[in-house]
Order: structure tokens, then C-alpha cells, then sequence
């Protein structure tokens, strides 16, 4: 404490000896902490009231629903009485964006690893440029790619996960087709590579210089090296990176939207045609929804909203416990 | 365990660096061999030559000849982790693994060395830890992170690391620098005890302290600034620091520059 007032008295007796030189800036800094504060107060508030508006849209439709919003699998707001649920659209949403995390943590810690480590100096930029640039393509081309190439190719592999992991519920059923919450995973996996590759990249590349000289003394590879020095260091970061990756599946549209089929009812062999996400439902039934159908679909997003929130948080949890461990 | 060290026309680059210049010495096994010298002057440099760390660095190369009684370091067959399998290394700030235990810092070149039984590992583990006169203060917090300790305690489990492998050679580079000066004196002790089972070669910047610690001492200098380091002599110590033979080493010693 004394130390501080110490501090303080200096400064103030610096402060009067330079007086007239303080007072030039005051201006400015008054300008600058109002235009501050007036822009966070304004988000907030069109965050509430973008909240508002969705739960004031949203009541209506939800009292005249006439089945279990929670747990009913259909989705028929236009029909009288109007009956709907968002099981479906929950277990396509998580299913598929689990999935897509699945496919893309490995590959994309792959390819930060070797830009961090094993690339040669010339290309290591380069490379992180390109992967940088998948995040920079627009997801209506994504959508595009896997309805008309991916889509076709993807039946091959289909059937023979089918074939061969059959046994486990997720992959059975008797037809697997081309546009299932599968194709749509691999998909939304290319789409969240890019995130998870760079932000995965940034911690490798922070890891301590004394840590990775430390495994090396010891006669460690330079995979070994890895595995005891960067690896464990750079865990929670990866965590956070996956996890920022999984809410962005999450939410992904239009992508998903042109790639999958509608069928009615959760199915959990993932390898047929059929399933659907909260994001490509509201795409795909906004234009023909009446007023309880929009009602509907808003109340359905905002259960994505919730759902998205929590994912993030969790994320920035997780990254937020690195910095006081270093 | 401890081998004798032989270096011949020993020269190390940055890039286009030239970092020194034709460096030739040996150091004797089961003895301990001090560098000196001014900031600078690739004392650190010529270390990290000696276990191949050197070339870590992108663009560094080293040119001439370290052989470990009779097998060159530098020969191309020699795969650089192997080398630092048998030459231990020590480095300036303490730096056990932040996310590995007291324990598994210790172990942790054991279990590159592929020491995988249980019983094994605690044995080298405590070993090890009393070797490094760390023993007795943690041996009951085993499993609590390694970057929880003290900086002398910090470096002395690093010390702990490097000789759980028992290499043949230890390096230490500046490794009391950042410690005070009880726990440089726990360091020096402990370059005493391991002296008769190790090769030992120490970097320092305090004088006294190669005078306390070693048995041969050898002083580096640069001619200026951009100029590449050199080895101006090695001798005994006590007579580096009574009757050295190079005018440069006296002014050096007596303070009157560096």
C-alpha cells in the first residue's frame, strides 16, 4: 500500500511541475471516452433489442403450439393447430457440427504443426496464407462444391463406412446416400479447418523458446520435441481453437441448407439422405413460413443462439485458464 | 562415464556470421573447465558447439572437429540427438517443462531413452533429485508442477534432468546468473560432487565463481565488435587467475576492462 502512495505522490508532484502541459490533451481524451463508451453502450443495446424483438416474435407462435417444443420431432407451425419442435434440428445441428470437429481437429492441428515446425522457412507463410484464404471463401461456394461435386463423390464413402463401421448405429441403415448430415460434416469441416489451423498455429508458434531447447538438450526428436514441449503447452489453446471452430459449424447456413435433404423425423443413421440444422431450417422455410411459422423459426434460432453461446463461452473459458497457468 | 572432450580449428557461424574463429582445447574427463570472457565473446556459442545445439538455430553451422575420446561429434553419420543423449545440457534461466510434474521433468529423458518400468523410473527419479541435492525438499510434493519451485530449486531440477540420463558430458551455460546467492552456492556445491563422476564445462560471467568451481579456466575475448570470438588461453586455474601468460586475460581478471 505504502509503496503505491509513494508512487502517487511523485506522479501528482510530476503532474503540477508539467501543468500546463497535461491539460493540452484533455480534449481529445474527453472526445475519445465518450466516443467509447457511446459505441459500447450501443451494442448493448442493439443486442437487447434484437433480443426483445426475437422473444416478442417468438411468444406467440410458442403458446399456440400445440406439441412439445423441446422435444417434438415435427415441424409443422402452418398447419392448424401448429406443431412443432426442434429435436430435429438439434440433433442434426450438434451431430453434424460434432462431427465436422472430428474430421477437421486433426488434419487442421496437422497442418499448423507443419507450418510451425517442419515447413521450410520459405514456405511456412505462404501455406498459412492459403490456409488463412478457405476461411475467406464465401460459404454460399462451399454450398455449391458439395451439392454438385462433393455430394457425388461422397456416395462411395458412404457406403463404405457403411459397410465397414455398419455396426455402429451412426453409420448403419440400409441406404446411404449422398446428401446426409455426413456429406454435410465434411462440409462444415473444410469450412471450420481454416480456424482451428491458424489459432492453433499462433500458440504453437508462443511456445517458449527455452521449453523446446530444454527437449532438444535432452536428445529429443523433433517430433518428440513436440510431444513434450509444444503439444502440452499449446493444449488448452487447442481446446479453445476447436471449440470457437464448433460454434462456427454451428451456425453455418447456407452451406449446409443446399446440401442436405429434408426428411422429416430425427434419423440417426447419418449416412442417409435426410436431417437438417436449426440455421438451414430457418433458410429453407422463411420464405414460405405464416406469421406462427416465422414465430416458430425465430424461436428456434434463438434456441441455436443459446446453444452457440454456451460453446463459445466454454471456449473462452478455456483459453482464458492458459494465461494464468503461464 | 565421464569422456575426455578434444576440440581442433573449431569454427561457428550465425548466417553470415562468423561467431568464432579457430577455437582448439581439451578438457579432461571427471574435471571442470570454466569459460570466460566478456558478453559477446562466443563462450555460450562455443558450448552449444560441444552438444550440437548450436545448429538448432536456422542458418548456424560449425566448421572443424569436437571429438568425444574417438568419435567425432561433427561426422556425418552422427545423428545430432544421439549426441545429446551423452552430453548433458544446463542453460541460463531454468526452464523445467511448465506442464510436467516435478517427477515427470526428472523422467522425462528417461522415457525418450524408452525407461518405461514404474519402478525403474522412481528408482533413476530419486537417484537423480539427490544427486542434484534436491531431494529431501520435494520428495513429498513429487507430483506438483516443476515450474512451482524456486529459481535455484528450478535449476537444480533441471540439473536433476540432465544427469537422470547420465550423460557423459554436462554443459552448463550461465547457470547461476539468475539465481541468488544461496542458491548459487547450492549450484556451486553441487558442481563439486557431480565433478567426480562428470565431465563438466561451465560458462560463466563471475570470476569468482570459476575461481571457486574449476579446475581448468579459459578466457575468450573478441578483437571488436563484429569481429569473431577466440580462445585466448586455457590453463589452470589458479594460474589463469595468479600468472596468466597473455596480457589480455591479466587486464581481463584484474578489471581493468570487461
Amino acid at each position: 500500500m505504502s509503496s503505491e502512495t509513494g508512487v502517487e505522490t511523485a506522479a501528482g508532484a510530476r503532474h503540477r511541475a508539467t501543468g500546463r502541459r497535461m491539460s493540452t490533451g484533455r480534449a481529445g481524451d474527453k472526445i475519445f471516452v465518450s466516443a467509447a463508451r457511446g459505441s459500447g453502450i450501443l451494442v448493448l443495446a442493439i443486442m437487447a433489442a434484437i433480443a426483445i424483438f426475437l422473444v416478442w416474435k417468438a411468444v406467440p407462435a410458442l403458446q399456440d403450439n400445440d406439441a412439445n417444443f423441446l422435444t417434438s420431432e415435427d415441424w409443422n407451425p402452418n398447419a392448424t393447430p401448429p406443431k412443432f419442435g426442434i429435436a430435429q434440428l438439434a440433433f442434426g445441428t450438434v451431430v453434424s457440427s460434432l462431427l465436422a470437429l472430428i474430421i477437421a481437429t486433426p488434419v487442421a492441428i496437422g497442418i499448423a504443426l507443419f507450418i510451425a515446425f517442419y515447413s521450410p522457412r520459405r514456405l511456412a507463410s505462404p501455406l498459412g496464407y492459403v490456409v488463412d484464404l478457405l476461411a475467406a471463401v464465401p460459404s454460399i461456394v462451399y454450398g455449391l462444391w458439395g451439392l454438385l461435386l462433393l455430394a457425388g463423390n461422397m456416395e462411395g464413402v458412404s457406403k463404405f463406412l457403411n459397410t465397414v463401421l455398419g455396426w455402429i448405429p451412426l453409420f448403419g441403415g440400409d441406404s446411404p446416400g449422398r446428401n446426409s448430415i455426413f456429406t454435410a460434416s465434411v462440409v462444415l469441416a473444410i469450412m471450420i479447418l481454416p480456424i482451428i489451423s491458424s489459432l492453433s498455429r499462433e500458440v504453437f508458434v508462443q511456445v517458449p523458446r527455452a521449453n523446446v531447447e530444454a527437449a532438444l538438450a535432452l536428445g529429443a526428436t523433433r517430433w518428440e520435441t513436440i510431444r513434450m514441449a509444444v503439444l502440452p503447452y499449446g493444449r488448452s489453446g487447442m481446446i479453445g481453437a476447436s471449440m470457437l471452430g464448433l460454434g462456427r459449424a454451428m451456425g453455418e447456413t447456407i452451406a449446409v441448407a443446399m446440401v442436405l435433404t429434408f426428411v422429416p423425423g430425427i434419423n440417426v443413421h447419418i449416412l442417409e439422405d435426410g436431417g437438417s440444422t436449426f440455421a438451414a431450417n430457418i433458410a429453407k422455410s422463411f420464405g414460405e413460413a405464416s406469421t406462427t411459422g416465422r414465430g416458430a423459426l425465430i424461436a428456434s434460432g434463438l434456441v441455436l443462439f443459446v446453444i452457440t453461446l454456451i460453446v463459445n463461452m466454454a471456449a473462452r473459458a478455456v483459453v482464458a485458464r492458459r494465461k494464468e497457468f503461464v | 562415464m565421464a569422456k575426455r572432450i578434444e576440440v581442433s580449428g573449431l569454427h561457428a557461424y550465425y548466417g553470415g556470421v562468423h561467431a568464432i574463429e579457430d577455437i582448439s582445447m581439451t578438457v579432461e574427463p571427471r574435471s571442470v573447465t570454466a569459460f570466460i570472457g566478456p558478453s559477446g565473446c562466443g563462450k555460450s556459442t562455443f558450448l552449444r558447439t560441444l552438444n550440437r545445439m548450436h545448429e538448432v538455430i536456422p542458418g548456424a553451422r560449425v566448421q572443424g572437429k569436437v571429438m568425444l575420446d574417438d568419435e567425432d561429434l561433427y561426422a556425418s553419420s552422427v545423428d545430432p540427438v544421439a549426441v545429446r543423449r551423452v552430453v548433458g545440457m544446463v542453460f541460463q534461466r531454468p526452464n523445467p517443462f511448465p506442464t510436467m510434474s516435478i517427477y515427470d521433468n526428472v523422467a522425462a529423458g528417461l522415457k525418450l531413452n524408452g525407461v518405461r518400468r514404474k519402478s525403474r523410473l522412481d528408482e533413476i527419479v530419486e537417484e537423480s533429485l539427490q544427486g542434484a541435492n534436491l531431494w529431501n525438499e520435494v520428495k513429498d510434493r513429487l507430483t506438483k508442477p516443476g515450474a512451482g519451485l524456486s529459481g535455484g530449486q528450478q535449476q537444480r531440477l533441471c540439473i536433476a534432468r540432465a544427469i537422470a540420463v547420465q550423460p557423459q558430458v554436462l554443459l552448463m551455460d550461465e547457470p547461476c546468473s539468475a539465481l541468488d546467492p544461496i542458491s548459487t552456492l547450492a549450484i556451486e556445491d553441487l558442481i563439486a560432487k557431480l565433478k567426480s563422476q562428470y565431465t563438466i564445462v561451465i560458462v560463466t560471467h563471475n570470476m569468482q565463481q570459476a575461481a571457486r568451481v574449476s579446475d581448468r579456466t579459459a578466457f575468450f575475448n573478441i578483437a571488436g565488435t563484429g569481429q569473431p570470438g577466440r580462445l585466448i588461453e586455457i590453463d589452470d586455474t589458479s594460474k589463469i587467475f595468479t600468472n596468466p601468460e597473455q596480457k589480455a586475460t591479466e587486464d581481463y581478471i584484474t578489471g581493468r576492462f570487461g
